[in-house]
């Protein structure tokens, strides 16, 4: 099987899902003719046309409202934001409108926000966000963040055929650097379902998207000092898989939680706290939580190294749960 | 106002202490310098005094717990404010009076642990003494009846962890120490007891045995060691000992080797300026003060105190100052001074019999004196056979900085000085 890309195979996601589904179009600035800021839609408006790949003008707010008002007449809207940075002027619709029409009238809105996310590409504090920690706090909205290429095309078909509205993360990082065997036929990745990417017995780390690599670096050099990570990539933000996290937990007896957002108030606090709560008696050492500094993310090189997680912090605090 | 106590430096070189043991608790009154409570650092175990009288208000680390220097490990608060200062976690009546209220409230004190089953904490308690552990090592204490206590832990500040309770529920107990607040911190070293399926047990280190480890380890690494040993007479010295020791015993000190020992050592450190030196990269740094230190064996380690300024004393002053450090070495009551700034040391590993031993280097120092056990041996003394008192010494000598030659002259100074011992001994 050939290897394929983490865009590639996104690509070729919405592109079944529109080619099976006349009820799917993808929608977004620069996305027809342009081929999108990061080619992920390339070459898909002279397949599907211009009705289903639809260029928009600069306006979030109004991309993201088109797309609900289509959903609520029966469409299934792909809208791609160019950085996913730009959902906070969304925010309103996304929070207030689409996560509560299922609760307050019955109205699922099968809408996919797709965007790219994270940084480590020096692309400074408005192109680099990682935002799921402001729509985690939301009920009614999913949220997905692969790490493969091949979770990428089966998580985006899964969010596109779910009737809810799906915030879809993708890690600019991965982007072209992560290639693995994606199959050309039809398959999908349950969303809410996390995977463990190694398996250990010593400290378990939960993470997602980018730093799924950074923790499997870190895991191979614990190996060679006889020290087993399982790591554990969670896939789907929202709804979280807490039974894979307790599994795991009641295994290791130890946690890291890793995320490249934030840290106060990330989604780590609350799978530590969740761990903490329902997972206490399983624990051997306190949850730990691994994540960006607490500043908007920098974009000299050299800042923003210190700012993500590095494999050496992750080393480190394994080593202090090791002995601890 | 409240005194905050802190870690003390107890060594030029020491980042951190570790609290051994508390000798007050919380709502007791302290007097000043009165022990407050005992620490392992690198260099000493040492009481430390308490800073100010009062009523100690706070103990802010626990037993078995590090702690970089000049961390606030408690607080002292002025006698009848201290509930204001610090309120218990159960607010004592306001009229009560705060010390002695506190005093019926606290636990039993640590000199006196618990040790039945029925006086083990409940998980929970936060008073000192309890027995760090987590939610997981107290489950499978629960589900399998035992108490948390009896586990040795080795987590970090001796904390039971999955790994020893998993090992003590496979193997049982490891060692016959039932008592559960000292067993973590420091233990009489009994002799570890085995049981019939297990040929090894495992307890974890002092700080000190770490700290000792660590060092030599350390010196061998550093210092290119080289040994060199000469046969010594102490014939004039065993005179001179016996006819002046009751003079000696008069003032209150007794007239050992040793001081004769450190007395021509002195000498010849300050004729060979570069035994008294170390080593700084690719320099060269001569010391001006001759600060003479004297290995003291303890119970499961040792400890260098160190005589400053050794060439201003003469053989009575040595004398006293060697007896005076050692016994409050023996008594874990050095100050932090007393264990720093070593130029050169000497070591005494015929106490027990040894005839020379090969020490090692107390870094950074470049040189250290082993002084073998004194017997009569027969001797060749201008062609006939003689009996005297030999004792062999040996240099142990850092060859980056000192060549055979150099060290021969050094020992052979020492030689000379004490079979030919001269200094006025009153």
């Amino acid at each position: 099987m050939a290897k394929t890309t983490y865009l590639d195979a996104i690509r070729q996601g919405l592109a079944e899902e529109m080619a099976s589904d006349d009820r799917v179009y993808a929608i977004g600035e620069d996305i027809g003719l342009y081929g999108g800021a990061f080619k992920v839609t390339e070459g898909l408006l002279n397949r599907f046309g211009a009705e289903r790949v639809i260029d928009t003008p600069v306006s979030e707010t109004a991309i993201i409202g088109a797309a609900i008002g289509s959903a609520y007449l029966g469409m299934r809207p792909v809208a791609e934001l160019q950085f996913i940075d730009f959902v906070a002027c969304c925010f309103n619709i996304l929070t207030n409108f689409a996560a509560k029409s299922r609760y307050r009238w019955g109205a699922g809105v099968p809408l996919v926000v797709r965007g790219p996310c994270g940084g480590g590409v020096s692309g400074g504090p408005f192109h680099s966000a990682n935002p799921e920690a402001h729509f985690l706090h939301t009920p009614g909205l999913k949220i997905v963040e692969p790490s493969t290429a091949y979770d990428a095309k089966g998580l985006i078909k899964a969010a596109i055929r779910d009737d809810d509205p799906v915030l879809f993360l993708e890690h600019k990082l991965l982007y072209r650097r992560v290639q693995d065997e994606v199959p050309e036929e039809d398959y999908v990745v349950p969303l809410g379902q996390a995977v463990v990417r190694r398996p250990g017995d010593d400290v378990t780390i939960v993470t997602f998207g980018a730093m799924t690599h950074t923790a499997l670096d870190a895991a191979n050099q614990l190996a060679e000092r006889d020290v087993a990570i399982e790591v554990i990539d969670l896939r789907t933000l929202s709804p979280l898989d807490y039974e894979t996290i307790l599994q795991s937990v009641a295994k290791t007896n130890k946690v890291i939680v890793l995320h490249e957002a934030q840290r106060t108030g990330g989604i780590g606090a609350e799978i530590a706290a969740a761990i903490a709560e329902r997972g206490f008696e399983h624990l051997d050492a306190p949850p730990v939580r691994l994540a960006s500094l607490d500043t908007p993310v920098p974009y000299s090189p050299a800042l923003e190294a210190a700012f993500r997680p590095s494999v050496e912090q992750i080393v480190a605090a394994v080593e202090h749960l090791v002995e601890y | 106002m409240p005194t905050d106590v802190v870690m003390p430096q107890m060594g030029e070189s020491i980042a951190e202490g570790t609290i051994v043991r508390w000798l007050r608790k919380v709502g007791d009154e302290v007097n000043r310098d009165e022990p407050l409570f005992e620490i392992s650092t690198d260099k000493v175990d040492a009481e430390i005094p308490s800073p100010a009288a009062g009523v100690l208000t706070q103990v802010k680390v626990k037993e078995g717990e590090t702690v970089p220097i000049n961390s606030v490990v408690a607080v002292i608060g002025v006698r009848d404010t201290a509930a204001a200062e610090e309120p218990a976690p159960n607010p004592l009546p306001p009229s009560a009076n705060v010390a002695s209220a506190a005093r019926v409230a606290s636990p039993q004190p640590v000199k006196n642990p618990p040790t039945g089953p029925a006086a083990v904490r409940s998980g929970g308690s936060a008073e000192g003494g309890r027995v760090r552990s987590s939610p997981l090592v107290r489950r499978l204490a629960r589900e399998h009846g035992i108490e948390v206590s009896q586990v040795t832990g080795s987590g970090l500040a001796g904390r039971v962890t999955k790994k020893d309770i998993l090992a003590y529920i496979e193997h049982g107990p490891i060692t016959a120490l039932p008592t559960p607040v000292t067993a973590t911190t420091k233990s009489p070293k009994p002799a570890p007891t085995f049981d019939a399926d297990h040929a090894t047990v495992a307890v974890p280190m002092t700080v000190m045995r770490q700290k000792i480890a660590e060092h030599m380890v350390a010196s061998r690494r550093t210092s290119a060691h080289v040994h060199s040993i000469f046969e010594v007479d102490f014939s004039r010295v065993q005179r001179l000992r016996q006819a002046h020791n009751t003079l000696y015993e008069q003032s209150g000190a007794k007239l050992t080797l040793m001081p004769f020992i450190a007395k021509v050592v002195i000498d010849a450190l300050r004729a060979m300026p570069i035994v008294n030196a170390s080593v700084d990269g690719d320099q060269i740094v001569y010391k001006r003060d001759i600060n003479l230190g004297i290995e003291v064996a303890l119970d499961g380690g040792l400890v260098v105190p160190v005589i400053k300024n050794a060439d201003e004393k003469n053989l009575l002053g040595l004398s006293r100052a060697i007896a005076d450090l050692a016994s409050r070495a023996r008594a874990k009551q050095l100050g932090p001074a007393e264990v720093q700034e070593g130029t050169f040391t000497i070591t005494n590993p015929g106490g027990l019999g040894a005839v020379f031993g090969l020490p090692i280097i107390n870094q950074p120092q470049v040189a250290i004196l082993g002084v073998g056990s004194l017997e009569k041996r027969p001797v060749v003394v201008n062609d006939a056979i003689a009996i005297r008192p030999i004792a062999y010494l040996t240099l142990g000598f850092d060859h980056r900085l000192i060549d055979g030659v150099v060290a021969d002259q050094f020992v052979g100074h020492i030689k000379r000085g004490l079979e030919q011992f001269e200094a006025p001994i009153e």
